[in-house]
């Protein structure tokens, strides 16, 4: 048998740390201590995007904005203590809470069970979806509407699907390479309507306040959710509580309605 | 690893095919015929025309021979709406092809007129033809019979080049090609499909190409090679 070199002992040390870690992390998960630890600290840590337009982006004034940014404050507020906001992006949002880095993660996080098997998800908080857009001057109330206009829509994207399923014959469908190409095909005019997902509809609209687009109606809903560690079960139902009543004193609706253009209508629990 | 290829769940979508084909082909023709009248008269311009407008013509020329054809085309339909030209997805097609394909055969067709002997145009002169006549019967025929094969390539690769054209939604073979494999996810067997029809839409183009030139184009000229 070959003697063991240092890069195999190097290796046996690093299986050996991550073992130990992993144990940490697992035992942590059983304590639920989330909620007590903010209380004692008068502090919450809540991860939001900053990539993720009108959810959350950082604005003029470098300041995080957006509905999962209202959304953050609001609980902060309603527990009485301080935030501190975690930016967190869509790849670590999740290994953040499992870290222990935030005690909630805020980031247009779409429940599945993949996801279900790491962590714990709250009720919904706000909807994001995917939908058709146009000027403000053309009406537009459902599938009837769109015969005889082009849509754009990116080829063999959710959005492309739906509207596929759904439009009547005569509507004309548009399909193009990317978002970008869709994006630009509806804002330089060769579209009238445009079929996207909420969040590159809302970037759209807010570089280009002078096309004065706005949400027309739905082709498929896929709500977000509040992440929380695995088995935190004391600060899921905290955040549940506040999240029921801020959906009967219409709070939900307000904050969707700012930055999404409607209503957030009846979110799943 | 192991592949299962099944063709025949492409091959269902022929409708979609189908129009693919008919749009590529329409999209050939058009930018042949307008692309091939654009180069000649370019041409004219490059090689007996006032200085000026043959130092316009070599401007467009290097302008179209050295960018990209995807860029003029996202030009021609995203660009100029800003200007308040709106294009459909087809004509902003058929305009960058033409735009292409006219600048390729300026040059191709320059090439053939500078090929015609000194000695022919002066004997055209003698029996006094005027200049468009001189240029329409005696110079331009010889010059495109030994530059056909040349302006059949350069038509064939425009034709190849069309399949860009479904990025801005026309919808064209490409188009069909991509649409039925983000529906059907049979990438493999959706691209082979295509790629055996434009073999096939070449192979037969530069034969009808090949055989129509000397009948229409520059007569017993073809011949004599």
């Amino acid at each position: 048998m070959k003697r063991s070199t240092p890069t195999l002992n190097l290796v046996r040390l690093l299986l050996a740390a991550t073992g130990a870690l992993a144990l940490t992390f697992s035992a942590a998960g059983q304590a639920q201590t989330a909620l007590d630890d903010i209380m004692k600290n008068k502090e919450i840590k809540i991860g939001i995007p900053t990539d993720f337009p009108p959810y959350g982006f950082v604005g003029a004034d470098l300041a995080p904005k957006g509905l999962d940014v209202d959304m953050a404050n609001y609980i902060a507020g309603k527990l009485g203590v301080k935030i501190e906001l975690v930016v967190v992006t869509s790849a670590n949002r999740i290994p953040y809470l499992q870290t222990k880095k935030a005690d909630l993660v805020i980031s247009t996080l779409g429940k599945n069970p993949e996801r279900e098997k790491v962590i714990d998800f709250t009720a919904a908080y706000s909807p994001f979806f995917q939908a058709v857009f146009g000027p403000k001057n053309i009406v537009v109330k459902g599938p009837a509407d769109l015969v005889g206009k082009s849509v754009g829509v990116t080829r063999g994207a959710i959005e492309d699907m739906e509207l596929t399923k759904i439009a009547p014959s005569g509507v004309d469908i548009k399909r193009f390479e990317d978002n970008n190409v869709t994006v630009s095909a509806f804002v330089s005019g060769q579209t009238t309507l445009l079929a996207t997902g909420a969040s590159v509809a809302g970037n759209m609209m807010a570089r280009n306040p002078n096309l004065s687009a706005e949400y027309k109606f739905v082709l498929k809903d896929s709500p977000n959710f509040i992440g929380v560690a695995k088995g935190e079960d004391k600060l899921r139902l905290k955040v549940n509580e506040i999240i029921a009543v801020a959906k009967a004193a219409g709070d939900l609706d307000k904050m969707a309605q700012k930055w999404l253009g409607r209503p957030a209508g009846d979110l799943p629990n | 690893m192991k592949i299962e290829l099944d063709f025949l769940s492409v091959l269902a979508q022929w409708p979609l095919l189908a129009k693919g084909v008919a749009w590529t082909l329409a999209l050939t023709a058009f930018s042949a015929v307008l692309g091939g009248l654009v180069g000649v008269a370019c041409a004219w311009a490059r090689a007996y025309g006032a200085k000026p407008l043959a130092y316009a013509v070599a401007s467009y020329v290097e302008l179209i021979r050295n960018t990209p054809f995807i860029v003029q085309l996202f030009f021609i339909f995203f660009g100029l709406p800003a200007a308040g030209v709106k294009l459909t997805p087809e004509i902003a097609s058929i305009i960058a092809m033409v735009m292409n394909l006219g600048a390729y055969a300026t040059e191709i067709v320059r090439a053939g007129l500078d090929a015609t002997p000194r000695g022919q145009m002066d004997a055209a002169k003698a029996i006094g033809l005027n200049r468009l006549q001189m240029f329409r019967l005696v110079v331009l025929p010889p010059a495109l019979a030994k530059v056909w094969p040349a302006m059949v390539s350069q038509i064939i690769i425009v034709m190849l080049g069309s399949a860009v054209c479904g990025q801005i939604s026309t919808e064209e073979l490409s188009y069909a090609a991509n649409l039925i494999q983000s529906r059907n996810f049979r990438a493999f067997e959706s691209f082979i499909i295509a790629g055996a029809i434009y073999l096939l839409l070449a192979v037969g183009v530069r034969k009808l190409l090949t055989w129509v030139g000397p009948r229409f184009f520059f007569g017993s000229f073809g011949a004599q090679r």
